[in-house]
Parts: structure tokens; sequence; C-alpha cells
């Protein structure tokens, strides 16, 4: 149904190997764009297909790379980001496992467009099988002619080399990377100045998602205006969501942002449905950072229109009533699961992920973590779940980089929507180490908005 | 003059002034001075790359510049911040900020061990001058505080890593002063701590430093450790000749003898002049050095309690900036402490003070 960009020929046999994929018409837009285009049409192009990154952010692709600085005599940078660490999110990996090569392509073309002759992949360190079948696809290209000296009789060179990172979320964070792709500690960068100025070794850098960079081969292929076409809005394109949690179907899906969150859930095409027959209570849309919804207020917004699942749609109704599109990690919760427990969970993760560099975040995670231990094991106090908002409160937009921001946003969305089931846990502390809360109200029908909150 | 140079303007809490682009926030507020200037916990003048790691000096931007009198979207470190031409700045008139900093400051205290009483740095800690300043009365936090496994870095500097907050400022001193930075900061998140990797003594030439940068009792001076409190001590500008420093000092006496020695700071807590280890460390005999007179106290410190003559009066901004509102005193000392009597006058005692001079019997009412 969905029309596919990026996957479309990830389970043609052999793909994986170079023969295939060229066979298959891979490395078409290396020639099309070296030979047909100069590296600021190609920036023109990925301009006009209005891509967005695909890593969290959602920042227009080409308004990033015509940002570049480009100093006299100074080198400078693509590095593409793989670390994919964010709990629930786990599309670039079945992108680089399944078809590596379109990976490579779209790093040859985008280095092309930002005169970088040294590209870097950094990739989560975990993916230790997956550093050997890019590895491979690499040698392939290079030895094919893609790679190297004099690319195509271009004049063009380039090399691409992966970094294998050590195990920690925030090196995903794109200064935190360079730090860690220069052999320091991964600690994220006080901004400005930023990448596209000072990035790595202080070259002009920019820092672009696995996906961002595969989609620039269909963009080129088809050109930047068709592109556009697919998708509604600003959210054009194709977009890869992995999902998750209690559904039939989990999964890698690539689909064109038109299509609604009900029928993404339920449709056999995509996830299948919710597992063993039950309910659907609630869902991050976005990877564990963005703001976890209720069944009523992710089917449906605020206004009462059906959610799509793109930029604008997940975004509908802001925070209070909204969520983001995030990287694309979309974990479906059922009526069996208990949110005070997940959102301690979230909690452990983004007290460990710190990198302990500005006190909200390495304080306040710590003791956000504490308190959800306790509401979670029965020990809680109805004056905790004020504590918690304020300490979230207190984090959000107050540290150096948004790794604070996303451990603040999952438990203020929980306690926004879920309030009932921690004041439940709190007022029932035998009860809730032995049953959930379930199902609630969370999926009742929404009475329509007044106005807006 | 060959060369006008063009100069930024920048209204912080309602004040103008005129700035050098390139200028930070921070550094164009404490022109203005008083309480105008916003805390830094990890800034440090001298110390490159320092700063925006604290969230203490966060401000709000009402306005960018003229060219773009946007206001920024969130609160920005003030230390990390270039002012543009034509920003609008609120710190003290912001209550998004003064909020934001409450947060912070209780944040840094949830795992502090609070052992005041038997810290060297108890008077003379930038901690307990936030917390009095900033901070709110009483924690919300019920938990165990964070505890460290102890290192033993030589016989010269003393850890403890529990009152540490984590500034990188002695990272910074070791990476810039001295041959070869032998400590760092190990682990991750709240688990961070300062250490070397395997035990080790930080015995570098200037290392000594440290302990004046370190806003905190974390690093102290293990050679004066437990001897005296420091609000005790009379300091005095001394120096000598020295061939690795300036030997411009401040000595801590008490009678005859040198307590310790630390450089020299200026009115933001920061050291201009670093100094050897040498002075900092050999160097206990008045004979050692030659006095050049009482060094000049702020006001508002615990130390000058004792009544300088000389004290450094702060330019007070606050009327300007606060229609009338009047700035609040940190603390009296006079109120919590008996050795501090008015009728002690550090300046009219003829040489170093002596115990007998604190005794409640010569005290003149
Ligand atoms: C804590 C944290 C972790 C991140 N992890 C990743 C990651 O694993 N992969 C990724 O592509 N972007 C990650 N990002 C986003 C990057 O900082 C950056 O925005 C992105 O790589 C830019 O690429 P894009 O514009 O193509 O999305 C992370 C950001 C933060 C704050
Ligand atoms: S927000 Fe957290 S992860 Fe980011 S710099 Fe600060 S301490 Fe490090
Ligand atoms: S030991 Fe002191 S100077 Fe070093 S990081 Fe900790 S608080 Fe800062
Ligand atoms: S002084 Fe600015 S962040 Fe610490």
């Amino acid at each position: 149904m969905g029309r596919k960009l990026l996957l479309e020929k990830a389970q043609v046999e052999g793909i994986r190997n170079y023969d295939v994929y060229r066979r298959e018409g891979g490395y078409r837009s290396v020639e099309k764009a070296f030979k047909e285009m100069s590296p600021d049409q190609i920036t023109d192009e990925v301009k006009k297909s209005g891509l967005r990154g695909r890593g969290g952010a959602g920042f227009p692709a080409g308004m990033k790379w015509s940002f570049i600085a480009k100093p006299e005599g100074v080198p400078r940078h693509l590095v593409c980001n793989a670390d994919e660490s964010e709990p629930g999110t786990f599309k670039d990996r079945f992108l680089m496992e399944f078809i590596p090569h379109l990976l490579i392509e779209g790093l040859i073309v985008s280095s092309y467009a930002l005169g970088s002759h040294l590209t870097y992949i950094y990739i989560r360190g975990e993916y230790s099988w997956i550093i050997d079948i890019l590895e491979t696809a690499i040698g392939e290209a290079k030895s094919n002619g893609w790679l190297g000296e004099n690319i195509l009789g271009t004049g063009f060179n380039l090399e691409i080399y992966i970094h294998r990172g050590a195990g920690a979320y925030i090196c995903g964070e794109e200064t935190a990377l360079l730090e860690s792709l220069e052999g320091k500690r991964g600690l994220p960068r006080i901004k400005p100045p930023f990448p596209a100025v000072k990035g790595v070794w202080d070259r002009p850098t920019v820092v672009n998602n696995v996906e961002t960079l595969a989609a620039v081969v269909p963009i080129i292929l088809m050109g930047g205006e068709e592109y556009a076409k697919i998708g509604v809005g600003k959210s054009t394109g194709t977009k890869l969501i992995s999902a998750c949690g209690n559904i039939n179907k989990p999964g890698v899906y690539e689909i064109d942002m038109t299509i609604s969150v009900e029928d993404f859930i339920y449709s056999d095409e995509y996830c299948g449905g919710i597992a063993n027959g039950k309910k659907l209570k609630a869902c991050i849309p976005g990877g564990s950072s963005v703001p976890i919804l209720p069944a009523n207020l992710l089917l449906k917004t605020a206004k009462g229109e059906k959610r799509i699942m793109n930029y604008e749609s997940l975004s509908d109704g802001g925070f209070a009533k909204g969520s983001m599109m995030g990287s694309g990690g979309f974990i479906v919760l059922d009526e069996d699961q208990c949110v005070v427990k997940h959102t301690y969970t979230l909690a452990r993760f983004y007290r460990h992920e710190s990198c302990g560099q500005c006190s909200p975040c390495r304080e306040g995670t710590g003791w956000m973590e504490k308190i959800l231990k306790n509401i979670e094991t029965g020990k809680g106090k109805m004056s905790d779940i004020d504590l918690l908002w304020d300490i979230q409160r207190r984090i959000e937009g107050n540290t150096i980089c948004p790794l604070g921001d996303a451990a603040a946003w999952p438990v203020a969305a929980a306690i926004r929507h879920f309030r009932d089931e921690f004041e439940w846990h709190i007022l029932n502390p035998e009860e809730s180490q032995i049953r959930n809360y379930g199902l609630a109200h969370y999926a009742d029908p929404l009475e329509p908005a007044v106005a807006a909150v | 003059m060959a060369e006008e140079k063009k100069l930024f303007k920048v209204t912080i809490d309602n004040i103008t002034i005129e700035v050098e682009p390139g200028t930070t926030i921070l550094n164009a507020a404490r022109k203005i001075g008083g309480e105008v200037a916003p805390p830094a916990m990890c800034y440090y003048s001298t110390l490159k790359g320092s700063g925006g790691k604290c969230r203490t000096c966060l401000v709000e931007v009402a306005a960018g510049s003229t060219a773009d009198p946007r206001p920024m979207p969130k609160l920005v470190a003030s230390c990390r911040t270039n002012v543009m031409d034509g920003m609008i700045v609120k710190n003290i008139t912001s209550e998004k900020a003064l909020d934001a900093r409450k947060g912070i400051v209780e944040f840094l205290l949830i795992n502090h061990p609070l052992d005041c009483p038997i810290c060297d740095q108890a008077g003379e800690c930038y901690l307990q001058d936030l917390s009095y300043e900033h901070g709110e009365e009483g924690t919300r936090y019920e938990f165990k505080r964070r505890t460290f496994e102890k290192h033993d870095i030589g016989p010269y500097i003393q850890l403890h890593m529990t009152r540490c907050i984590l500034c990188y400022r002695c990272v910074y001193v070791a990476d810039q002063l001295t041959q070869k930075r032998e400590h760092g900061i190990l682990d991750r998140g709240d688990q961070s701590e300062i250490a070397t990797y395997i035990h080790k003594a930080l015995e570098n030439d200037f290392i000594g430093n440290v302990i004046d940068v370190c806003p905190v009792g974390a690093l102290t001076d293990k050679t004066f450790r437990f001897k005296n409190r420091v609000w005790f001590l009379k300091p005095q500008d001394a120096h000598r000749d020295c061939p690795k420093c300036s030997g411009r000092v401040t000595l801590w006496n008490r009678g005859d003898e040198v307590f310790r020695v630390t450089a020299r700071k200026d009115q933001w807590g920061e050291v201009q002049e670093f100094i050897c280890n040498e002075c900092r460390f050999e160097k206990k005999k008045t004979a050692d050095w030659v006095i050049e007179g009482p060094t000049r106290i702020s006001r508002h410190s615990v130390i000058s309690q004792g009544h300088y003559v000389d004290t450094v009066e702060p330019r007070e901004t606050l009327p300007a900036v606060m229609g009338g509102r009047k700035p609040k005193l940190l603390m009296d000392i006079n109120n919590v402490s008996e050795v501090n009597r008015p009728g002690i006058d550090l300046s009219e005692i003829q040489g170093p003070a002596h115990s007998m001079d604190f005794d409640s019997e010569n005290i003149k009412p």
C-alpha cells in the first residue's frame, strides 16, 4: 500500500552484497549526482525535498547543509550518526543490517555535496555485527571505484571510516559524538559554536542520522520536488518506524506520513493490532524521550481529529495534549502495563546515561529515579507526585544538552495523563504490588476540547 | 584615536552599559557589579574552556539584539553567552531565572554532605554563599546521600569527593597550569568522581592551585587541615622573591605562625596570579615573607566580620534595579558566633591576631 523508498529492496535475496545491490539499481544516485549535478545543486534538491532530520529533532536537512561554514583551506566533514541507543528505536539498525549499501551510497552523495573527503560513521558499539557488514560494504564500494581517489573521474576523493562507540547513549547527542570521535570523554559541548562552524577537530561538520542520509538517495533519483509530494505539509517523504511493545507484529516499517495512528496499530500491514486480544492503554510514539499518550489522546487529537503518523499531527496539542515524532520508536503499552513502573524504568535509564556535566541533569535524574522507585515499590507519598513535577520542571530547558529534557518529558507526561494511576499506587501500596491499575479510563472517549490549554 | 572600536550596548536588569564585542553576559554584568552579577560556580575567567556546567549563572534574554529583538526561548548560561548589540538581559529581575537558580541550588545540595562544621572551606565556601543567597530553606530530599570510595591524592591536597560539585575547574587547572594532568573525572552521571586512575599523588608544581579554584571543600590544603577556622585568621598580602611564580600571596596568620598560604583572589573570588607549590606549602614562616598589609576583604565575607577599617564596600546597584527594594544580608556572623564581637577590630591589633585577642575578657563592650 504505502510507498517504499528505503526498504523497497531490503528483502531482495543477497541485497547486502554489492553485485546484487548494483544490479537492482544501486549507486545510480552517485552517477547522477557526480555527472549531472554540482554540490550546490544537490543541497538544493535536498532543500526542495523538505527532508527533515530523522534522528529525533526533525531539523530540515537541506538547511543544515547550507549552514556549513566554508573557510578557505579548512577541511569539512560529514559524520553519520549511527549511535541509535534510544529505547524503542531500532530503525537504523535494520537499514544498515539489511541494505548497507544504501547508506554508503547516501554518504557518498552527501559527502560530495558537503565537500567532505573524510566521512565518519559513528556507530553504537553494541552493533558489533553491523560494523562487519558495513566494513564489507565499504570495501566492496571501494574496490568498485565508488570510494577512494578520483571517484568516477571527477577528481573527488572520499574515504569513509567507521568509529565504534563504547556504550553511552549520550554519544548519540551530536556534540558528545564529536568529542567521542576525537577520542575524548563523550561530554556534550556548550553551543554555540555549532558543529556547522566548529565540529570535529574544530572543522565545519555536519552530523546527520543514518536514515536522513539514506533518504538522500531517492531524493537525488526522483528529484526533491517529487519527493516532497509524498506525505503532507512539512512531513515529506517516507519515515522508518520501529514498532515494539504489546503488538502482534513488532518490526521496522516504512510509512508515508499520511497513515493514521489507528491504522498503523491495527492494520495487518503494520502492527497487526494489540497482542493477545488485549486493549490499547498508552503509547510512546517517537522513542523513549517523547511524551507518552493515553489511548484516547493517541488515536484522536484534542480537537477530535484523527491523529496521523507525521511530525505535525503527532505534536498536535503541544506537550499538554500531544507528543512528538522523535526518532520513530513506536512503543505500545496494553492494558496490563503499569505506567508507574514504565516511568521508573525510563527514569533509571536516563539517570544511568546522564553524562554528569551539568547539575540539573546529573542530580535531578537520580532524584526522580529514587522517588519513582519508592512509588513503584509501594513506599510513595502523595507529595511525591508534586515533587516529581517540580523536579522535572526545573531540569527541563536548564541543561547543556537535550538529554535533560528527554529525562524530564516522560515523567511530566506520565504525571499529566496518568496521575490517577500514580495516586492509586500510593494509596494502595499493597495492592499495587500484586496487580496493575489496568486500562482504567484511559481509552474512554474524550470530551471535545473547548479551548486550547 | 586612530581606530574607534564599536562597543555593544547591553541592558542588564534595567542598567545599560557598553562593552567590547565578545564579552560574555556574565562579564558585562560583573562590570555593573553587585547582585546584578550572576553567581558563577564553574566559570573561572583565567581558565580556558571553563563554565557552562553548573547552570547557576542562568539568565533570561528578553531581547537578543537590536537586529533580532526576539527573546531567547530558554534561559542561557551567562558565562558562555556573548552579548549582542542591544541585548536585554534579566537576571534578578527575572522570576524565571531566580526560580531556576533555586532549583539549581537544591540540585547541588541534595547530595552534598553538609558537613560544614568539620569542613575547612566553611566561611569561604561559594556553595555556602550560594545557598544563603539563592537557595530555599530546608530540603525535599529524603534519600541517602552519595558516597565514594576514598582516594588519597598525596601529602598536599585533601580530596573529599562527597563535597565536589563537579565544576571541572581543578581539571582545567591541571591541564593548563601543570606539566601533566594526573587527575580527572572518572565515570559518568551522578557517579562521576574526581580521581587519579590508579591511586596516585598529585605532586606537579602549581597543582596546589586546585585548592584555590575549588569552590567548595572538595580540595583543601592538607598542610592546613583542621588547624583553624578561616575567620579566626588574619589575612595579609605578602610577597617573596620566587623563581617559579610571582610570589604574591595572601598569608593567613595567627600569632607569628603562618597557618596557610593562598593565592590572592579578586572580588569575584578568582585568582589572577597562580602560585607555585613551594610558596603555598613550604613557606610557613613569617620571616619567609615581606608583609604588605591587611588583605582587602569583601564586606559580605564572614572573614571581614573581624571589622577591618579597610573593607571593600560593594557597589550598591540594587536601588537602580529593584526600585527601592533592599538587598538581603547574607548572615550576620555576630548572631551565630561569639568570637567576632563587634568589639574586636582586627585592623587595630598590632601585628598578627592571637587567640587572646578573641578572649571575651579582653573585649571592649
Ligand atoms: C541524548 C541524545 C541522544 C541522541 N541519540 C541519537 C542517535 O542515537 N542517533 C541519531 O541519529 N541522533 C541522535 N540524537 C540527535 C542528534 O543530536 C542529532 O540531532 C542528529 O544526529 C542530527 O541528525 P538529523 O538532523 O539527521 O536528525 C540524540 C540526541 C540526544 C540529545
Ligand atoms: S543534560 Fe545531562 S547529558 Fe546533557 S550535558 Fe547535562 S548532564 Fe550531560
Ligand atoms: S574537586 Fe572542586 S574544583 Fe574539582 S570539580 Fe570538584 S568542586 Fe570543582
Ligand atoms: S558559571 Fe555559568 S554555568 Fe557555571
